[in-house]
Formats: C-alpha cells, sequence, structure tokens
C-alpha cells in the first residue's frame, strides 16, 4: 500500500520529512530558550549576584526566631543599682515593682537562673556569669574605668565580645550585656507572651479552667474588658483594622456594582442607539480602569485624607470601570426573545428591563460581585498600606518598627485567614444564589472573555 | 394521574396561591433590600467617620489634586519628554518585575496544577495538600511578603518579584488546575503504556493540550501583576511606583515629574491591556480571522 503517490523519490522524501522534524524542534527549544534567555537578562538586570551580599541573615534570623519567641529583659540601672524586669523591654510588658518571674530572685544580689546550669548574678559591683564547661565571667562596670572584664584564661571565644566599655555574652541559654550605665540580660522564650492579658491585668497567668469559672460567677465583662484592651497586642485596635479592610472591600465592591450597573446599559449596542454616548461611555470605563488603582488611591488620599473611606472610593472607581466592561458584555449576550416575550404583555421599558434583561444577567452580575469582593478584601490591605487605613497600615507600622516581628506573623496570619474566609464565604454565597443556574453563568461568564480575576 | 384529577383546585385556589406567593417573595426581597441599603448607609457612615477626611469636604476636592498637577504640567510641558525618558529605566523595572515574577509563577503554578489534578497527579494521596499550598499562596497579599522580604533581602526589585510569584503561581495553580480537568486524559494513557515517566507524561501528553489556555491566563495575570508591580514600588520594591512616590513626596513644583509618571503608567497598562486582550481573543478563538 503506497500511500505517496508523488514524484519523490524516497530519499527526497525523508529530506523533507527531517526538515520539518528539524524545524519543529528547534522551535520547541527556541521557546524555553527565549524564556530562559529573558530570566538570564532579569537575573542581571535585578543585580541578583550581588543579592546575597546586600541580604542580611541576621536580620531573617531576627526575624524567623522573633516571630515566635519572645525574650525578658532584666535591667539594672548601674547608677542606682535598681533592676527591673520587662518582657520585650517595654513599658507596657513591664513587671509592676518587686515582682519578678519566678526564675529572677530579687534582692541585694539579683541571681538570674538562665538554666541549664547558666548563672547570672547582679552583685553589688561586678556582674557574673557562669557558664558550664567555660568558666565564669566577671565583668566591673564603673563610671571611670568603663567595664573591665574578667575572663577565663585561654583564648576568647567568637560568642563574647569584649572591648573596653562594653561586654557581650551571647549562649543558647540567653544573652548578657554590660556597658557603663547597665547591665542587661536576655532570655528567650516560645509563644507570645502576653497575649491574652498584660501583667497589670489580675487574669494574667489564669487557665483557661478558672477564667472560665470566674467568668461563670459574673467577672466575664471586665475579663473581655482586660483581653479587649490589651496595650501589648491591642486587639481592639486590631479587630477594627480587620473590619475597616472588609468594609473597604464591601463598598468598593458593592458601589462600583451600583454604580456600572445604570452605565453598562449606556455602552451597549443593543440598549443605547446613540453611538456617540456608547463610545463615550466604554472610554470613560477604559480610562478609569487604565487609571490604575495606585493612581486613584493617590488622588484620592490628597482629597480625603487617610481612612478607609478612601481605600473604599478607590476601589469603588477603579472597579466601575472594570465591571461596567464586565457588564456590557454581558448585556450584549442578553437574549432578546425574553425582553420580546415581556413587551408583547404590554410591559413599559422599566418592567422590559426588569423582567426581561436583570434576571438573565443576573448570575453574571452576581457571580462577578463575589469573586471581586474576594479579590478586593487583598486589596484593601495592600491599598491600606498606601492610604494608611485597616490591618495593612498595621502591618506596616509593625514592620518598620522592625522589632515587633512577632506582631508581624499574628496580622499575616489573620490577613491569611481573612482572605481565605472571604474565599470561602464567596464561594459559597455564589454557589447558594446561582444554584441551579450554573450551566447559564459558566456559559456566559466565558462568553465574556476570560476576564475573572482570580 | 388518578390523585391529580381527584383534588384539581379551581382556578380561584390557584390565583389565591400565586398571590400569596408572590407577595412573600416580595415581602422577602423587601426586608432583603432594605437590610442591604442600610447596611450600605451604615458602613459608609463608619467609614466615613474614621476617615481624616470627610467625604462631604472631599468630594468637593476630588479634582483640586489632578488640576494642580495638569497645570504644572502643561506649563512645563516641554520638559515632558525629558521625564519621559528619564523614568523610562524605572517602567522597564517595572515591567521587568511583573513578567519575570509571571514566568516564575506560571511555571510553579503549572506544577502545582498538575500534582493538584486528579489523573494526573503523581502521588494521589496529597493532592488535598497541594490544593491547600495553592490556596495559602493566592490568600497571601504581595505586600506581605514584599515587605517581609524588604526587611531581609534590603528593597529592590527582587522581593517584589518573588512575592508576586508566589501569588501568581497560586492563583494561576488553581486557575491551571480547573483548566487539567478538561484535558483528555488519553494521550497520557498512551504515553504511559509505552512506558513514559511523569514528567514526559506532562510536557508531552498534557502540557500540548492545555497550552493555549495556560497561555491565555498567564496573559491575563500579567496585566494585573503589572499594576501590583507598580503598587509594591510605592512601598519600597524599585520601579515606576518608588518614583512616583519620590516625585510625589517632594510636592508642589515637582508635579511636571508625577504628571510623566502617571501619564507612562496610564499608557503602559492601557497597552498591555489591549495588546493581551488581542492575543488571547487569538487564543481563545483560533486565528481564524
Amino acid at each position: 500500500m503506497t500511500t505517496f503517490d508523488t514524484n519523490l523519490t524516497p530519499a527526497e522524501l525523508k529530506l523533507s520529512i527531517s526538515r520539518l522534524f528539524m524545524k519543529k524542534r528547534l522551535t520547541n527549544f527556541a521557546l524555553p530558550a527565549a524564556v530562559l534567555a529573558y530570566l538570564a537578562y532579569v537575573f542581571f538586570a535585578f543585580s541578583m549576584p550581588g543579592l546575597w551580599e546586600r541580604a542580611s541573615l541576621d536580620n531573617a534570623l531576627t526575624l524567623v526566631s522573633d516571630s515566635y519567641s519572645y525574650k525578658t529583659h532584666v535591667t539594672r540601672d548601674n547608677r542606682s543599682g535598681e533592676v527591673s524586669v520587662a518582657i520585650e523591654g517595654e513599658r507596657k510588658g513591664a513587671y509592676p515593682d518587686g515582682m519578678a518571674p519566678d526564675w529572677v530572685a530579687l534582692g541585694e544580689t539579683t541571681v538570674i537562673d538562665l538554666e541549664d546550669g547558666h548563672r547570672v548574678t547582679f552583685g553589688l559591683e561586678t556582674i557574673e556569669y557562669v557558664i558550664p564547661g567555660y568558666g565564669a565571667v566577671r565583668a566591673t562596670p564603673s563610671r571611670t574605668a568603663g567595664v573591665q572584664a574578667e575572663l577565663p584564661a585561654g583564648e576568647i571565644p567568637g560568642w563574647i565580645n569584649v572591648s573596653k566599655n562594653r561586654l557581650a555574652v551571647t549562649t543558647e541559654a540567653g544573652r548578657l550585656t554590660v556597658t557603663r550605665n547597665r547591665a542587661e540580660v536576655f532570655r528567650y522564650f516560645a509563644g507570645w507572651e502576653l497575649f491574652f492579658f498584660t501583667l497589670d491585668s489580675p487574669y494574667y497567668g489564669m487557665g483557661a479552667g478558672e477564667l472560665l469559672q470566674r467568668a461563670a460567677t459574673g467577672e466575664g465583662g471586665s475579663i473581655f474588658q482586660d483581653f479587649w484592651t490589651n496595650k501589648m497586642w491591642r486587639h481592639q485596635d486590631v479587630a477594627w483594622a480587620i473590619a475597616e479592610t472588609l468594609l473597604m472591600a464591601f463598598l468598593g465592591t458593592i458601589g462600583a456594582g451600583i454604580i456600572a450597573l445604570p452605565l453598562a446599559f449606556a455602552a451597549t449596542r443593543n440598549f443605547m442607539p446613540l453611538s456617540s454616548i456608547r463610545f463615550a461611555v466604554r472610554r470613560l470605563f477604559d480610562f478609569v480602569r487604565g487609571v490604575d488603582s495606585l493612581i486613584w488611591t493617590v488622588v484620592l488620599a490628597r482629597a480625603f485624607g487617610p481612612g478607609p473611606l478612601t481605600g473604599a472610593l478607590a476601589i469603588l472607581v477603579t472597579d466601575t470601570g472594570t465591571f461596567g466592561k464586565i457588564f456590557s458584555e454581558a448585556l450584549e449576550n442578553v437574549d432578546q426573545k425574553q425582553i420580546e416575550g415581556v413587551a408583547s404583555t404590554g410591559a413599559k421599558p422599566v418592567q422590559r428591563y426588569r423582567f426581561g434583561v436583570i434576571p438573565q444577567i443576573t448570575p453574571v452580575l452576581l457571580s462577578q460581585l463575589l469573586y471581586f469582593l474576594e479579590s478586593n478584601t487583598r486589596s484593601a490591605t495592600i491599598i491600606g498600606a498606601i492610604t494608611g487605613g485597616g490591618i495593612g497600615l498595621l502591618l506596616t507600622q509593625a514592620i518598620i518598627t522592625q522589632k515587633d516581628w512577632e506582631e508581624v506573623a499574628y496580622y499575616i496570619t489573620l490577613i491569611i485567614l481573612m482572605v481565605m474566609l472571604m474565599d470561602w464565604f464567596s464561594g459559597w454565597l455564589r454557589r447558594r444564589l446561582i444554584k441551579g443556574e450554573g450551566g447559564k453563568a459558566g456559559r456566559t461568564a466565558r462568553k465574556g472573555k476570560a476576564f475573572l480575576l482570580p | 394521574m388518578a390523585d391529580l384529577t381527584a383534588a384539581r383546585p379551581t382556578v380561584n385556589e390557584i390565583r389565591e396561591h400565586y398571590t400569596a406567593h408572590i407577595q412573600r417573595k416580595r415581602l422577602y426581597g423587601g426586608i432583603l433590600l432594605a437590610v442591604f441599603v442600610a447596611l450600605m448607609a451604615a458602613g459608609f457612615r463608619t467609614a466615613d467617620d474614621r476617615n481624616a477626611g470627610s467625604f462631604a469636604d472631599g468630594f468637593t476636592r476630588v479634582f483640586d489634586y489632578p488640576a494642580e498637577v495638569l497645570a504644572e504640567a502643561a506649563g512645563k510641558a516641554a520638559q515632558l519628554p525629558g521625564h519621559l525618558v528619564h523614568f523610562f529605566p524605572a517602567l522597564v523595572e517595572t515591567l521587568n518585575i511583573a513578567a519575570a515574577s509571571t514566568l516564575v509563577g506560571a511555571m510553579f503554578g503549572t506544577l502545582l496544577s498538575l500534582l493538584a489534578t486528579r489523573g494526573m497527579a503523581p502521588w494521589p494521596a496529597l493532592i488535598p495538600l497541594f490544593r491547600r499550598i495553592s490556596d495559602i499562596c493566592r490568600a497571601i497579599p504581595e505586600i506581605v511578603i514584599a515587605l517581609v522580604l524588604i526587611f531581609v533581602l534590603g528593597g529592590g526589585p527582587v522581593p517584589a518579584m518573588i512575592a508576586i510569584a508566589i501569588h501568581t503561581a497560586g492563583a494561576l495553580g488553581k486557575l491551571f488546575s480547573e483548566v487539567n480537568e478538561n484535558a483528555s486524559l488519553k494521550p497520557v494513557e498512551g504515553l504511559t503504556s509505552v512506558g513514559a515517566t511523569w514528567a514526559q507524561r506532562m510536557t508531552l501528553g498534557v502540557i500540548p493540550q492545555v497550552g493555549p489556555n495556560y497561555v491565555s491566563y498567564a496573559l491575563l495575570r500579567f496585566e494585573i501583576n503589572i499594576r501590583a508591580s507598580a503598587i509594591l514600588g510605592f512601598v519600597g520594591a524599585g520601579g515606576i511606583g518608588y518614583e512616583l512616590k519620590n516625585a510625589m513626596s517632594w510636592g508642589q513644583g515637582r508635579y511636571d515629574e508625577a504628571a510623566a509618571i502617571f501619564l507612562l503608567l496610564f499608557v503602559t497598562i492601557v497597552g498591555v491591556d489591549q495588546l493581551s486582550g488581542l492575543l488571547r481573543d487569538r487564543l481563545t478563538y483560533g486565528a481564524k480571522a
């Protein structure tokens, strides 16, 4: 059975076939090669080779360790001899005078137990750190002679840093710094301390069972009050910030939908006979969408000042353009027969729209609104960081201080939970509302191009 | 049949039922609408209260700033081309961030989607795990990762690129796995029968089927990522957003620079939108025209 009745010889045929294969092979390699070449260009354009030197590994380490642990500072003022204990060294986390955790024994000489045999003693003159397997490090600070350190004989290990005015010892158990003015010990603990109650609350350190018991006897209000006004973690502010972010997304998305729907009618071929108006409205949508939400945010922040309203309006304006485009595409795909049917019963124009058009586009409308509600929760976080509202602002503030990484971790967790919850909620609502019309919604959405922002 | 004829309702009964039904529906609809309107109004009031400036005050001043910028830019129109040239490298950086993160994100998204699609996943038991991973990647706003990475890596385009790439991987992973569900598994079976490895099955059996859709979604993502990378520049990740922030913080007297940046950003976004819209149309409907 011969397939080719041409006058080509097998050799020529083979040649042309292999040329074709060669071409295909080349394109198959050319595409990945182009991508690779581009990535290589970007690699150098972003000066990635020097990135490793610029990267601060110390920052990364503090970030990671700080996000799940906290440190308690025990500080001795070398002039007055007073010893204070504070969580994270902050005043709002300070232990009241005369109160200390059980590993710190206050007194004439303060003894700090860092566990595993590590022990720091704040004497009257001398500060001593006993390190198992190494020996005792002594330091005597004085105003005139700086810090005089006495180390065990031998070479000074890398984890001890000595100079004329400063001694720093970093071990696995903790960290001791002695300067002329003060001596400070850090001890690290895992967890988020003071998350529920600060030290000035009577409920600090109570178990869940005891709290429940007290709540049952009528102290629920004050327990909640102490938790809600926690100065360290600011639960009240955080809750408000999340509410603001959700509010921005809600007001922006729904407001955009309300404004875009009537305008979308003016941008369709089948509902707007005047081509000049149609053209103008379409260009308006394009313009509003093209001026990015970043620019809108900047412009609106000038007029309204920082806050959630500005964020909501920025989302509203940008999404009006997007919704206008999507809705008008959906409206152009509307089935005329339904409208004719409604009209044949003697319906007035408004009724024709209400009963002939709106029910047809409701699935597209709702599913898009809900998609955007979810995606705008994310945008609201970002816009909040720029305009100064919501959880985005709290996050940027916490990052700028460069030390409250446990709060950063907390906010990030909250943001991710918030977005995932909104994702789930909008998906659930979409399924509930468009039940039974799912097929149609899918079809119309696909007709209007892949415009869904995931 | 017998039941139906036995208890056939009269026309009046049907009408009554229908009217009652409609009235109930209207009542529910009305209540829902009222609640909704109340929610919007209350939300607006709250947002207005917590804002630095009120809506009523600001509304009249919305166009003050654009007018100022435009007036100043018009006054220095001769310098505009110079500014455009000056800021062009920053724009290229923003575009590079968007393009590189889209590419990297699409690669990881492809991998995630293949690992999370039934019938294609090499470890079917781990499908829920990979789905959750892509959910979490999608849920993280870019700014979160960008800010943390700026702290560790220092300012510049790399933190923004990584941040956007992570989000893109999650978002595309989900969309790609929806595309994968519709792909035919027969080529994969065929390749399995000749002893192809998983990587060979995917690259030769699946990717050619889903390629156009992948590219179409990736292009859409590229549009979104340009906007995202401009925004991230504003918080310190380089590119045109950073220049915009600087130009704005100079305040009056440098508004011509801000205007040039606005113009560059606007033209780029509209241009890329149009271009990728055209390309996507060709990919979805074929190049028949």
